[in-house]
């Protein structure tokens, strides 16, 4: 009796979250491409473009209140980051102040329909934390002015293309079709870069699509990384032996040339 | 053609890495320094993590002596024996150099302590090696042959030693310590610590400076070497790729420099060596002294993947 009490639960365990948390007749939903899933990191890497393409699925007709806007995110592995300010001290520039940012995405990309203040209204910004600001989290931050410290950040970021806004850069065909390229640089760090899709009308979100792109290094790259964590010592001795054996080819190579 | 590094976890151009091993081996094999003090924040500059520049700098300055000793041995201008009592100072001086690192890193401002040593230990090096060097130049071409001073507080020392190659008979004291030394900052800086020794052998041991050379290559080797295994096993920022563009342009370098340097005079190779460390010296202490341009820093408190 347990036994099939524990199966009827099983069988309906999947309709029950669906049943619970039914969304308010989600009317629009997206249905997702990307041109690729995984981005490998081999030796010759050079960054990556990843197409970003969908269609919005409707029962209803078209509203026409508002246009339907389309906002898309790529975040990367977030970590903790120490963001340290330089000041004149005894004549020199020296490392004084200093704010420790809990949790910011190493890579963190937005794409927008529209300026990214029609397509999406702040209060929704804060609630699915999508700009770039909003993306970065710091609590207890002690100095004085520590909103010039994740600033800073932001900017040093934007600078080397870790972190973009591409405002109007999705393209949007007949409220249904939509496109985006996101380009990623070669820094790329390993990890799940988690992708979000946000409809919106009127700044608000009416839904909501998320997926994961693997980012992963290959082959060499694999291998090396790899034995450097796995096996340290053997790692140390194969970097020592390549060395050597450089060294004292070259050597030998040279005393032959000199010896013709 | 970019190539990414495993480690480094950046890619950089095959092309000018090749050239920054190339550069530092030509020095290398001219005054028989490793070069790291000019290839560790050349590293910085094209955006490796400091980490893995020091570490990775250790390991191409393992394969640039290799190349450069070998072909010091063929000429007989290595003191194997000063070497390798040099080598038994030094491994003291990087454990204690470790524990002075690891203390200053407790207290914060390693960065800046380390930029410090930078401009003074190159300053005083690069300007005492210039004046003397300028002063035997100007002697040498009057014609009065340049004096050695033989006679030194450091004959005076005891345990005395027969250094065949160098010629000299002295106590082992003096070279244990300019080890010891040497080897302090071989941790703490992240160099081989060539640009102190050569002048120290020849300074305050009285080698002839054929020797000293060779010499100083031969004891490089073995304290980069560990250098390497410390930084491999402990931080794991040894990056292999980078370590072979480095060392492939590093290894030709060095055997061209080694050709180089026997066709200059030993007065002219010192003057030029000192007018380098002189230049890095300038560069790292405007650095401090110039408003830098971002006076923010972002360091990535990344655990371990």
């Amino acid at each position: 009796m347990r036994a099939l009490l524990t199966l009827l639960l099983l069988a309906t365990a999947p309709l029950l979250p669906a049943l619970l948390i039914t969304p308010p007749a989600q009317a629009e939903e997206v249905v997702l491409g990307l041109s690729q899933d995984r981005v490998a990191i081999t030796a010759t890497f050079d960054g990556s473009e990843i197409l970003i393409f969908g269609a919005v699925k409707r029962e209803a007709p078209i509203a026409t209140d508002a246009p339907l806007e389309v906002v898309v995110t790529v975040s990367g592995p977030s970590e903790p980051v120490m963001v340290r300010r330089k000041e004149r001290e005894f004549g020199i520039w020296v490392n004084t102040d200093s704010v420790a940012v809990d949790s910011a995405p190493s890579f963190y990309a937005v794409a927008t329909s529209a300026p990214f203040s029609d397509a999406l209204s702040d209060t929704e910004d804060l609630r699915h934390k999508v700009s770039i600001q909003r993306a970065i989290r710091s609590v207890g931050a002690t100095v004085e002015g520590a909103q010039a410290f994740t600033e800073a950040l932001m900017r040093i970021r934007e600078d080397r293309g870790f972190y973009t806004l591409q405002e109007e850069a999705v393209a949007l065909d007949e409220q249904t079709l939509f496109r985006t390229a996101l380009r990623m640089p070669a820094d790329l760090i390993e990890g799940e870069y988690e992708t979000r899709i946000f409809l919106t009308r009127a700044g608000r979100v009416i839904s909501r699509y998320e997926t994961v792109i693997e980012v992963n290094k290959v082959g060499l790259e694999r291998f090396l990384f790899n034995l450097s964590r796995e096996q340290p010592a053997i790692y140390g001795v194969l970097a020592l032996v390549i060395a050597m054996l450089s060294g004292w080819g070259a050597a030998a190579l040279f005393q032959m040339l000199r010896d013709r | 053609m970019n190539i990414y590094l495993p480690i480094a976890e950046v890619a950089v151009n095959a092309f000018l890495v090749l050239g920054l091993g190339g550069l530092v081996g030509v020095l290398s094999g001219m005054f028989g320094v490793g070069g790291g003090f000019l290839l560790t924040p050349l590293l910085f500059f094209i955006g490796i993590p400091p980490a893995v520049a020091v570490a990775t700098g250790a390991n191409q300055i393992v394969a640039s002596s290799v190349s450069g000793v070998l072909a010091h041995l063929r000429r007989r201008t290595v003191d194997l024996k000063m070497g390798a009592v040099l080598q038994g100072g030094g491994l003291i001086g990087a454990t204690l150099g470790v524990a002075i690192f690891n203390y200053l890193k407790s207290l914060g401002q390693v960065d800046l302590f380390v930029t410090l040593c930078y401009v003074v230990f190159l300053g005083i090096v690069g300007g005492l090696m210039f004046i003397e060097s300028l002063n035997a130049l100007r002697k040498s071409k009057r014609g009065a042959p340049p004096k050695r001073k033989q006679r030194g507080w450091v004959h005076a020392l005891p345990f005395k030693m027969r250094f065949r190659t160098s010629g000299l008979y002295i106590s082992v004291l003096p070279p244990v310590a300019v080890g010891v030394f040497v080897g302090m900052l071989t941790a703490i800086m992240g160099v081989g610590g060539g640009f102190i020794m050569v002048p120290a052998m020849i300074y305050l041991l009285g080698m002839p400076t054929k020797v000293v050379v060779g010499t100083s290559l031969f004891q490089i080797i073995l304290v980069t070497a560990a250098t390497t295994m410390m930084h491999a096993i402990t931080n794991q920022t040894v990056d292999i790729v980078l370590a072979v563009l480095l060392l492939v342009g590093g290894v030709v370098g060095a055997q061209f420099g080694t050709r180089i340097g026997t066709l200059l005079k030993a007065e002219q190779l010192r003057i030029l060596l000192a007018l380098l460390v002189l230049l890095v010296c300038a560069k790292l202490g405007l650095d401090l002294l110039l408003e830098p341009s971002e006076l923010y820093s972002l360091n990535p408190l990344r655990e371990a993947r």
